[in-house]
């Protein structure tokens, strides 16, 4: 009996037919794909992607050049130079980020003791030439008012667990 | 009539052919149809990790691990910290064991789906490669969300891992895999029974138990040959020792058995998870020692004993005692260990990484020889091969 049974099922090409009908089944599920770029994926709050630098609400950067960023990234991506300010206070005079050695660790958002660098929510910001990936300062001050309130958002969203 | 001597041929399977799984560079000496010897060459995606490590603090030599074999980043870092925490002499909190147990599980159901399908993919079967991306495109919604990373994680740390999960992390994982046998069970019925699926990888690329110990097999290159050999019940770390599970062993060692081996491996981290979520403890996801771990951003910002440590342990790094230590992990694809040299500074001294990629890929010869050219890929794609952990 077993080998006639086995012999049907050979015959009739059983095991095919049976995964042909769970494939075309499929066709009837929920579609899985979306329509990028008017649709997304979802982000959490810890998403790191492009990264921008912070002012504080009265408009001061954040950042006080105490490069801590610069040390810790493993990929050696950040240069800083500092000096104080008339006022006494210290800060930054160069802030570069070089987006083509950065390897999205999150370590330098990780290590400001004053949340100002960090990586932000945007992960599209491909250019045309490499040089466009050098980003400087002012380009990090300009992503950081650009994505204030999503960043803002986010970290009070993972305040809990940092 | 004169006997002829028939030439070989020397064919390049690969570095850039769609069966050669990265950049794998097979030189085949072909004897008409059948692979007379088959020679791999590595080294395409060298990229001195283990020397840049020694240049790294231990915190910075994290996101290295990731890199390696690209996908399963979190089961290596698992081993990494382990070695960097026996090292230490510190003890990862109840809640940080399991947190890691849970993600090392969930890595080896993301490997394991994108291994088994794309070993169909190999021999023809282009659907459950479909299917399963899918699926592992949720799973890596659980690695964005506890890392901010959907593959290069940096979410184990030496003393526990990075941050606590979200809220509601715990019962998402917990619907979602209720899900994956339903997936299984449908790649099962696509391939288990499916003639071509089986003709092409039935007793193709056989090895026996006790060669593939002499091969330094391991994982389920190793238990599809008929040794129940895990390093999770061998020698358990973190949370294993309180998990349930089987260890799923085949018998024939062919291709067939390591794609049967590594479904019934899923069924299993199954098992782990749903274990993991349901006996999740409370408590801190990384040791207290503030030496090691760096303190929250609340205290940060209130303490100045806090903020010392924070500019300690990001420019300098914690010292790590003097000593040597291998520790290793069942990773999906093996046997991954890591083997630190400290000279008590802030920086290893040497880390030596055993790949389990590398042993399995050196058997290639030895698994191809008589065998066509097309089972060629079918062996290599049974085997697991990913690049960036063989050349490191």
């Amino acid at each position: 009996m077993a080998f006639l049974d086995r012999a049907a099922r050979t015959l009739l090409l059983a095991e095919l037919a049976s995964g042909m009908g769970k494939t075309f089944s499929y066709m009837f599920k929920r579609r899985a794909t979306v329509n990028y770029p008017y649709e997304k994926g979802p982000l959490s709050p810890r998403f790191r992607g492009e990264h921008a630098l912070r002012r504080y609400p009265n408009g001061e950067e954040r950042c006080i050049a105490c490069k801590l960023c610069e040390a810790i990234c493993p990929a050696q991506a950040i240069t800083i130079e500092a000096e104080p300010r008339e006022d006494g206070s210290r800060r930054t005079t160069r802030y570069d980020i070089d987006m083509t050695k950065c390897i999205y660790c999150g370590f330098c958002e990780e290590a400001c003791p004053v949340d100002a660098i960090v990586e932000g929510p945007n992960f599209e910001f491909a250019t045309e030439t490499r040089a466009e990936l050098f980003y400087d300062k002012q380009k990090l001050l300009d992503n950081g008012e650009r994505w204030e309130k999503e960043i803002a958002a986010r970290l009070a969203a993972d305040a809990p667990y940092r | 009539m004169a006997e002829v001597d028939i030439k070989t041929t020397t064919i390049n399977f690969g570095p850039q052919h769609p069966a050669a799984h990265g950049v794998l560079r097979l030189v085949l000496e072909m004897d008409g149809e059948v692979v007379e010897r088959a020679d791999p060459h590595i080294g395409l995606l060298h990229r001195g990790t283990e020397k840049l490590i020694e240049y790294k603090t231990y915190l910075q030599a994290v996101p290295y691990f990731d890199r390696l074999d690209y996908v399963s980043p979190m089961c290596l870092e698992h081993a990494y910290a382990l070695a960097v925490e026996a090292l230490l002499g510190i003890e990862v909190p109840p809640r940080g064991q399991y947190v890691r147990v849970l993600f090392s599980e969930i890595t080896r159901i993301l490997n394991h789906l994108l291994n088994v399908t794309t070993f169909a993919l190999d021999v023809g079967a282009v659907t459950p490669a479909l299917w399963a991306f899918e699926e592992r495109e949720k799973l890596m919604e659980f690695y964005e969300g506890v890392s901010g990373a959907r593959m290069h994680a940096a979410y184990f740390r030496p003393g526990g891992v990075a941050r606590d999960l979200p809220a509601g992390m715990e019962k998402a994982i917990d619907d979602y895999v209720d899900t994956l046998p339903k997936l299984i069970g449908d790649i099962e019925r696509l391939l288990n029974e499916n003639r071509i699926f089986k003709q092409r990888t039935v007793d193709i690329g056989m090895v026996s138990a006790e060669d593939a110990i002499d091969w330094g097999f391991s994982g389920p290159m190793l238990r599809s040959a008929g040794v129940p050999w895990d390093l999770r019940k061998a020698q358990p770390y973190d949370a294993y020792g309180a998990m349930d599970f089987d260890v799923p062993v085949g018998t024939t060692g062919d291709c067939f058995e390591r794609y049967m081996v590594r479904l019934a491996e899923m069924r299993e981290s199954i098992r782990i998870v749903k274990q993991c979520v349901a006996d999740m403890p409370s408590g801190s996801v990384k040791t207290t020692d503030p030496k090691v771990a760096p303190p929250s951003r609340a205290d940060l910002k209130t303490s100045m004993e806090a903020l010392i440590h924070h500019f300690k342990l990001y420019t300098e790094g914690y010292r790590v005692p003097e000593g040597e230590v291998y520790a290793a992990v069942e990773a999906p694809k093996g046997e991954f260990g890591v083997f630190i040299v400290s000279d008590g500074t802030n920086r290893p001294y040497r880390c030596r990484i055993r790949a389990p990629g590398f042993l399995h890929l050196a058997s290639t010869d030895f698994l191809c020889k008589g065998h066509m050219l097309a089972d060629a890929a079918a062996i290599v794609g049974s085997m697991d091969i990913v690049f960036g952990e063989i050349d490191r």
